[in-house]
C-alpha cells in the first residue's frame, strides 16, 4: 500500500492484530455451530434398540454412534424428548419457571443435532442464563495448573499450598521431563494439604502412569482422559470409545474421582471433522461421556481454542459447549486454561461468560504460577492476574471460587509446605530438599528464583521410590513421624476417601473438614431472582474484603 | 511490565521481519515458491543400508504446498535436513507418505523403511517427528509440535540427531522451544492447512520413493 492512514498503522500493532483470525470454511468442518453438513435431529426405536440416530440408519452407525445410541440416549423418554420443539426447550432453558430437573429428565432423551438445534437458539446471554440454572453444584468453584519448567518440588509444593489457600477446590499438575510425574504427584499431595486440607490433585500425564499414581494414592482425581467427535480422530488417536469406557472403570473401581476432557476444534484440527460444525461433534463428545458413565467432563475447546478462536461466534460455541455438558447433568470444568489471544480484552470478555453464570470449575487450569513456568503452554490467567480477578469479583458482586490473602498468611504456607516436603523427601529416601530450596520457593515469584536441582538424580530417586512400591502411606507416616501430624491427617482422610468413594459423585469436592460437597447434597436450585447461588453473608464479606481497600476508620 | 524471555523473542521476530520489510505473514499468499520437481520412483521398499534415514513428506509437500507456516520453501527443508544428516555422515533418502497426514504414522512409515530403523516425518506447515520403527506410532524419539517455531536451524539439528540415533548414539534432544502465543496467532491457519493437507490423502495407497 502506497501511504497508510495513520489510524490504520496504529490498529496493526495492537495485540488483538497479532491473534490469527479465518473465515469459516464448511467442507472441512472450519465452521463454529452451524454447517449444512451438520445431520437433522431424528430418532427410530424399535424394541428398545435405536435404529436411527440423526438420519443415519443403525446399520451405517460409526463406532461413536454406536456408543451414543446404546448407552447415552434414554430409550424410556426419547420419543417424548424429540417431540419438543427445539425453540421451545431451548425457551424452557432460560426460563426460570421450568425447573432444572424436568430439563435434565428430557435432555438425555436427545440426540446429538437434537441438542445442537436447541444451542443454536440461544445468544451469549441467554446461554449464560442457561448455565446460571443448569449447573449441576450450588456452588462455582475453580480449578488450578501447578507446574515449573524446571519440575522443581520444593516450589511445586509451595505453588500448590499457595494454590489451595486462595481457594481453588482442584489443581493440577504435569511435567516437563515425563519420569518427574510421581514427584511432582507428591508435591502437590503434600503442598496442597498443606494449604487447605480436602483440595484434590491430579497429574497429567500418559494414561497408564496416571492411573498407577492414583492407585497408589499420590492422586486424588484425574480429568486427561480425552475423548473425539469423529471416528477417525479417535482412531489416530489410538483409542476407541470402549478403551476410554474401560480406563473411566479402572478410576471408580478404585475410588478415584475422574472426568473425560474433549473440546470443540480438536477433530478440524486434526484434519477430520467430516465437515461438521466443531459444536455438533463436541456434543458428540459429550455424550459418549455421559454414555461411558463418567461423572463429568472437561471442555470448552481446551488446547485447540485456537480453532473456534479464530472463527465467527466461535467464544459463543465454547460456551454452548460448556453449557451441553451441564444440560447432560455432568460436572464441567468448563475451559479458560489455554492462552488465547494477545489482547487482555478478548481474554477478560471470554472469561466472563463462564465467571459471570458460574460454573462448577470456571477454570480448568488457572495458571497458578507465572505463565512462562504454566507447562500446559499457558493459561488464560496467571499470578499476576490474581488482584484484577479479586477486583471482578467484587466490583461484579460474583464468586469466581478465589479468595483475598494477606502476603503474611501466604508466605506461612508456602514456607511449611516447602518444609513438609523436605521432610517427606527425606523420610522415603529421594534426594534432599535444601534449607536454601525451601527459602527460595517461600519467596519466589517463578522458578527464575529456584536452583537447578540434579535431575538424573531426583529420576533414580523417583525410580526407586516407584520400585519400591511407594504410597500415599508412606507420605502418612513421614509427615507423622516428622512433626507435621495436621498434615499427615489431611493426607490419610484423602486415603480413606477412595474407600469411602463419596467423591465420586457429580461435582464432588471437600471442604476443609472433608466433607463431600457435590450435586447431589449440594444441587444447584436456581429457578430465578432470590433462589440458587447468592453470594451473601459470611462469604461475601470474605470476598468484598481486598487488603488493599481503604477504611474510613484507618484515617 | 515484567520482561519475559518470550516477550524479548517477540521483540526481536518483529525488529527481524521490520528489518526484511515485512512482518510475519499468513501462508497461502500468493508469493508461494515454486513447485519441487520431484521423480516418482514407484513403491518405496524397506532399505537394507544401516548408514540410511528416511525422511517421509505427505502427499501435499512441495507439490500443491510449498512452504511451511513461517514461509520457509520447501527446498530449504529439505536442504537443512539432508545437510543435517550428511554431516554425521549418513544418507538421507527421501519417500512420500500418501495414505496419511498424521505426522506421527508418516513418520513411524519412514521409520519403518529405513534400513538403520531411523525415520523423520515432515508435515506441509513444518510440524515434525524423529521416530523408531520398534514404537508405538504415538510415541516418537522426539516431537517438534509448534511448527511456527521450526526455523531452518531447527530443521538442519532435526536431521543430525535423527543421524545420531542411526548410528545408535543418544544425542541431547534438540532444545524444545515453547511460545504460548504461538496458539492465538497460528493454530486457526494450521487447522486451515491441515485440511488442505488431508484433502491430497488417500487412505490405503502405498508409499513412494523420491528422487529430487
Amino acid at each position: 500500500m502506497a501511504k497508510r492512514q495513520k489510524r490504520f498503522e496504529v490498529l496493526a500493532d495492537r495485540p488483538v492484530n497479532k491473534d490469527g483470525f479465518i473465515k469459516e470454511w464448511v467442507d472441512v468442518g472450519l465452521v463454529a455451530m452451524d454447517s449444512p453438513n451438520d445431520p437433522k435431529p431424528s430418532i427410530k426405536i424399535q424394541n428398545g434398540v435405536v435404529v436411527e440416530l440423526d438420519g443415519k440408519r443403525r446399520d451405517d452407525f460409526d463406532m461413536i454412534d454406536y456408543a451414543i445410541a446404546d448407552y447415552c440416549v434414554d430409550k424410556r423418554v426419547a420419543e417424548e424428548a424429540m417431540a419438543v420443539d427445539s425453540l421451545k426447550f431451548a425457551r424452557m432453558m432460560v426460563d426460570i419457571n421450568v425447573p432444572r430437573a424436568e430439563l435434565v429428565r428430557l435432555a438425555v432423551g436427545f440426540t446429538p443435532a437434537k441438542v445442537v438445534s436447541v444451542l443454536r437458539e440461544l445468544n451469549v446471554v441467554e446461554l449464560m442464563m442457561a448455565m446460571q440454572k443448569m449447573r449441576t453444584r450450588k456452588q462455582p468453584m475453580n480449578q488450578a495448573h501447578v507446574t515449573n519448567v524446571k519440575d522443581s518440588a520444593p516450589l511445586l509444593a509451595a505453588d500448590a499450598a499457595e494454590a489451595a489457600y486462595r481457594g481453588f477446590a482442584e489443581i493440577e499438575t504435569t511435567v516437563g521431563i515425563a519420569r518427574y510425574a510421581p514427584m511432582n504427584a507428591l508435591a502437590l499431595l503434600v503442598g496442597g494439604q498443606v494449604g487447605r486440607p480436602g483440595v484434590l490433585s491430579q497429574c497429567a500425564v500418559e494414561e497408564a502412569a496416571e492411573l498407577n499414581m492414583g492407585m497408589r494414592g499420590l492422586t486424588s482425581y484425574a480429568e486427561t482422559v480425552s475423548v473425539y467427535g469423529t471416528e477417525q480422530v479417535f482412531i489416530d488417536g489410538d483409542d476407541t470409545p470402549w478403551s476410554k469406557f474401560f480406563l473411566a472403570s479402572a478410576y471408580a473401581s478404585r475410588g478415584l474421582k475422574m472426568r473425560y476432557t474433549s473440546g470443540t476444534g480438536s477433530e478440524v484440527l486434526m484434519g477430520y471433522a467430516e465437515g461438521k460444525s466443531m459444536l455438533y461433534l463436541e456434543v458428540r463428545c459429550i455424550m459418549v461421556t455421559k454414555g461411558a458413565g463418567v461423572q463429568g467432563l472437561q471442555n470448552g475447546s481446551i488446547s485447540c481454542i485456537g480453532v473456534p478462536g479464530a472463527v465467527p461466534a466461535g467464544i459463543r460455541t465454547v460456551l454452548a459447549e460448556n453449557l451441553a455438558t451441564v444440560l447432560m447433568n455432568l460436572e464441567v470444568a468448563s475451559g479458560n486454561d489455554q492462552t488465547f489471544t494477545h489482547s487482555i480484552e478478548r481474554n477478560t470478555a471470554r472469561m466472563l461468560m463462564q465467571f459471570l453464570p458460574g460454573t462448577d470449575f470456571i477454570f480448568s487450569g488457572y495458571a497458578a504460577e507465572p505463565n512462562y513456568d504454566n507447562m500446559f503452554a499457558g493459561s488464560t490467567h496467571d499470578v499476576d492476574d490474581y488482584d484484577d480477578y479479586l477486583v471482578l469479583q467484587r466490583d461484579l458482586q460474583v464468586d469466581g471460587g478465589l479468595k483475598p490473602v494477606t502476603e503474611a498468611g501466604v508466605i506461612e504456607v508456602r514456607n511449611k509446605a516447602a518444609r513438609a516436603l523436605q521432610a517427606v523427601f527425606e523420610e522415603v529416601g529421594l534426594p534432599p530438599i535444601t534449607d536454601d530450596e525451601v527459602e527460595r520457593a517461600t519467596y519466589a515469584h517463578g522458578s527464575k528464583e529456584m536452583g537447578d536441582r540434579n535431575v538424573p538424580e531426583d529420576l533414580r530417586g523417583i525410580d526407586g521410590f516407584m520400585k519400591r512400591g511407594s504410597t500415599g502411606l508412606d507420605v502418612v507416616r513421614a509427615l507423622a513421624k516428622r512433626g507435621f501430624r495436621d498434615v499427615a491427617e489431611a493426607v490419610l482422610e484423602m486415603q480413606k476417601a477412595k474407600v469411602a468413594g463419596d467423591y465420586l459423585q457429580t461435582s464432588a469436592v471437600f471442604d476443609d473438614k472433608f466433607n463431600v460437597i457435590s450435586s447431589i447434597n449440594h444441587p444447584n436450585d436456581y429457578e430465578g431472582p432470590g433462589t440458587g447461588y447468592r453470594l451473601t453473608g459470611e462469604r461475601w464479606e470474605l470476598l468484598k474484603n481486598i487488603p488493599q481497600a481503604i477504611d474510613a476508620e484507618q484515617i | 511490565m515484567q520482561i519475559s524471555e518470550d516477550m524479548v523473542r517477540q521483540v526481536i521476530m518483529d525488529i527481524l521481519g521490520a528489518a526484511q520489510g515485512s512482518a510475519p505473514k499468513a501462508n497461502g499468499s500468493s508469493d508461494a515458491p515454486p513447485p519441487l520437481s520431484f521423480r516418482e520412483l514407484g513403491t518405496a521398499k524397506v532399505g537394507t543400508d544401516r548408514n540410511e534415514v528416511v525422511v517421509g513428506v505427505p502427499p501435499a509437500f512441495g507439490k500443491a504446498m510449498t512452504k511451511t507456516i513461517v514461509d520457509i520453501p520447501h527446498s530449504d527443508v529439505l536442504k537443512e535436513v539432508f545437510a543435517g544428516i550428511e554431516e554425521e555422515g549418513l544418507k538421507p533418502r527421501l519417500v512420500r507418505v500418501t495414505r496419511s497426514a498424521d505426522v506421527g504414522a508418516i513418520a513411524h512409515d519412514a521409520a519403518v523403511l529405513s534400513g538403520s530403523g531411523i525415520g523423520i516425518g515432515i508435515l506441509c506447515r513444518g510440524t515434525s517427528v524423529i521416530h523408531q520403527r520398534d514404537l508405538q506410532i504415538l510415541q516418537n524419539l522426539e516431537l517438534f509440535p509448534q511448527s511456527p517455531l521450526i526455523d531452518r536451524s531447527v530443521f538442519r539439528a532435526i536431521g543430525r540427531n535423527a543421524a545420531k540415533y542411526a548410528k545408535g548414539e543418544q544425542p541431547n534432544p534438540v532444545p524444545t522451544r515453547n511460545d504460548p502465543m504461538a496458539r492465538p496467532r497460528y493454530q486457526g491457519l494450521a487447522a486451515l492447512l491441515h485440511n488442505k493437507e488431508t484433502q491430497y490423502v488417500k487412505l490405503g495407497a502405498p508409499t513412494v520413493e523420491l528422487a529430487l
